[in-house]
């Protein structure tokens, strides 16, 4: 299991209403169904993905995020989950002002630029390759990697308000220059009130 | 004939059989059937708990043949034959499937073309308008006298799909999976005007009689033809049309007259023909008629699909093909926006294709290893 579910898990409320974005074979939705009692969709756009979501026995809507949420109505889900996608999406304030549109919480997941090891990589001259990062530049689907820092930055533009953050390196937490020594950050947000 | 490899996977010889409804049906139009006729076939065996049935409603120009073959020498199999069959999609291994020729219909099933008891001649024109909600009705009386109280899944494209739809919200205990592929809420305005335009051609063909052709021994082939032919055109993208038959000439060159000279006029006239000998044309005004009606929300004040939809408490797989037109992706989508509202559990999978509206017919990998991965899951 990926390091940020259980994460994610431990912050989703039993029995609560999930829709989880960019969600691959739906790995992390049945998770939530197994563990938290949580109802919900993944949103999917890669065939591949939708067919693993119908296997597990996960509800997935196909379509393209970068499109928005049309189909979902305003303020239907407890939390609104984007995990490691935030970094490959185009319309990055949209799809965040979309989170909390038609849910009450947000959860992001991304692979912090600002890791030690990618600031070394750029430092010795090539973008980081990394297991968080697996990709070369020219094939790379990221095309808005963020440190912690930008990401609360844009947060605080968008006037979101971060109310957890944990941050991780290989699977343990880490509590001390996390923008440094962390490889993966994970948010739960909401609108300021 | 078969070959022997295609009849392993297939269902095999199968023969029709028959229901009687003695009991009246009374039609959405007010009008009344005093008894009924249908004809359907099935697949598989029905469990001793009676909870594997699965219901395949069936499109425009369909019936209950969907799989199998009638005789040895048939030039084809039952029309969704790639889906259904033993180790198929759709595995009579695991499922007892029915395919039911709806009311109205020209293959056995009651309609213009049986013979009225009351009067010793065909129905014609006195054979009333059905709707979806008609048949849908029929096909529950269809399941009492096979004991099925309830459905493991019932499935349906196009047509088809409304009928799911409509069993969703008149029947919502008796189903537990619903299938819609190719399928929309209700038709558009572009949608209705086809409609209409392949009724005028039947309806103005001098051989019609106001529908009751079969007692002047005639047949308005030339109307039914047209009609089909107009339908096939928007069966099909644009893209298929052009890869198919682009502009390739039959002779090579203008002959500078009316006769075929393109590939595609050879190909709808063929298929205009080919339909037009094997179809009822009062039927063909009926069906597309029950296109044209259906339409969950006609009786509320402000259209809301949502609302219509509340009944329905199965689970659901909807499913649409991209260059589909006729019942495009985003007429799947205002369902499933509806299913989401009311907290349905629902997948939407929109199939990257090339053939149109007729996707929903052809073998296609994903297509069917998704309805695959869907029904393995329907417990039985």
């Amino acid at each position: 299991m990926r390091h940020d579910f259980q994460t994610i898990a431990a912050w989703i409320q039993p029995n609560a209403k999930v829709l989880d974005l960019g969600c691959g074979d739906g790995d992390l939705l049945k998770y939530l169904q197994e563990h938290r009692q949580a109802r919900g969709y993944g949103v999917e756009l890669a065939d591949q993905h939708v067919l693993g979501c119908i296997r597990n026995g996960v509800n997935v809507i196909q379509r393209d995020l970068e499109a928005g949420l049309a189909e979902f109505a305003s303020a239907t889900f407890d939390y609104v989950v984007l995990s490691q996608t935030l970094q490959a999406v185009h319309h990055t304030e949209a799809i965040l002002r979309e989170m909390l549109r038609v849910g009450r919480e947000g959860i992001v997941t991304f692979p912090n630029f600002g890791y030690w090891k990618n600031r070394l990589q750029v430092l010795l001259g090539n973008m980081p390759v990394s297991d968080e990062l697996p990709y070369q530049w020219y094939d790379t689907p990221n095309v808005h990697l963020c440190t912690m820092h930008d990401f609360e930055a844009l947060c605080a533009k968008l006037q979101i308000t971060i109310r957890e953050r944990i941050v991780m390196t290989a699977g343990a937490r880490i509590h001390f220059l996390q923008n440094l020594t962390g490889s993966l950050a994970v948010y739960r947000f909401g609108n300021a009130a | 004939m078969p070959l022997a490899s295609t009849l392993i996977s297939s269902v095999g010889i199968v023969t029709p059989q028959t229901a009687h409804f003695a009991a009246p049906l009374t039609l959405k139009s007010g009008a009344v059937l005093p008894a009924y006729d249908l004809v359907f076939e099935t697949y598989g065996t029905l469990n001793a708990d009676r909870s594997n049935a699965i219901l395949v409603c069936h499109a425009l120009s369909g019936n209950h043949h969907v799989a199998g073959w009638h005789a040895a020498t048939d030039k084809n199999p039952g029309w969704w034959d790639n889906l259904i069959g033993p180790g198929k999609p759709i595995d009579t291994g695991r499922f007892f499937v029915i395919g039911v020729n709806n009311l109205g219909g020209c293959h056995g099933s009651t309609g213009p073309v049986s013979i009225d008891p009351q009067t010793g001649h065909a129905f014609g024109s006195r054979f009333p308008l059905v709707t979806v909600e008609d048949w849908v009705a029929s096909q529950a009386r269809l399941a009492d006298t096979l004991d099925i109280s309830r459905f493991a899944a019932i499935i349906g494209g196009s047509l088809g799909g409304m009928q799911v739809l409509q069993w969703s919200i008149a029947y919502p205990e008796r189903v537990r999976h619903c299938l819609t592929i190719a399928s929309a809420p209700k038709l558009t305005a572009q949608n209705i005007a086809f409609n209409d335009v392949a009724r005028q051609a039947i309806l103005t063909d001098p051989d019609f009689h106001a529908g009751d052709y079969y007692a002047h021994h005639t047949y308005p082939r030339r109307g039914l033809r047209l009609a089909r032919m107009l339908g096939h055109i928007t069966y099909l993208s644009d893209d298929v049309m052009g890869s198919k038959f682009g502009r390739i000439l039959r002779a090579g060159a203008f002959n500078y007259g009316y006769d075929v000279e393109f590939e595609i006029e050879s190909y709808l006239r063929y298929q205009g023909d080919k339909f037009a000998d094997s179809f009822d044309a009062n039927t063909y005004l009926l069906m597309t008629k029950a296109l044209d009606y259906f339409d969950p929300t006609q009786h509320q004040a402000e259209p809301n699909l949502s609302a219509a939809l509340q009944p329905a408490v199965a689970d659901f797989l909807i499913i649409s093909f991209t260059t589909d037109w006729r019942f495009a992706p985003e007429r799947s989508r205002e369902i499933v926006q509806a299913l989401l509202d009311n907290e349905r559990n629902v997948s939407y999978a929109e199939i990257v294709s090339n053939h149109g509206h007729d996707a929903f017919l052809m073998h296609d990998p994903h297509y069917h290893a998704l309805i695959r991965a869907y029904m393995e899951r329907v417990t039985t």
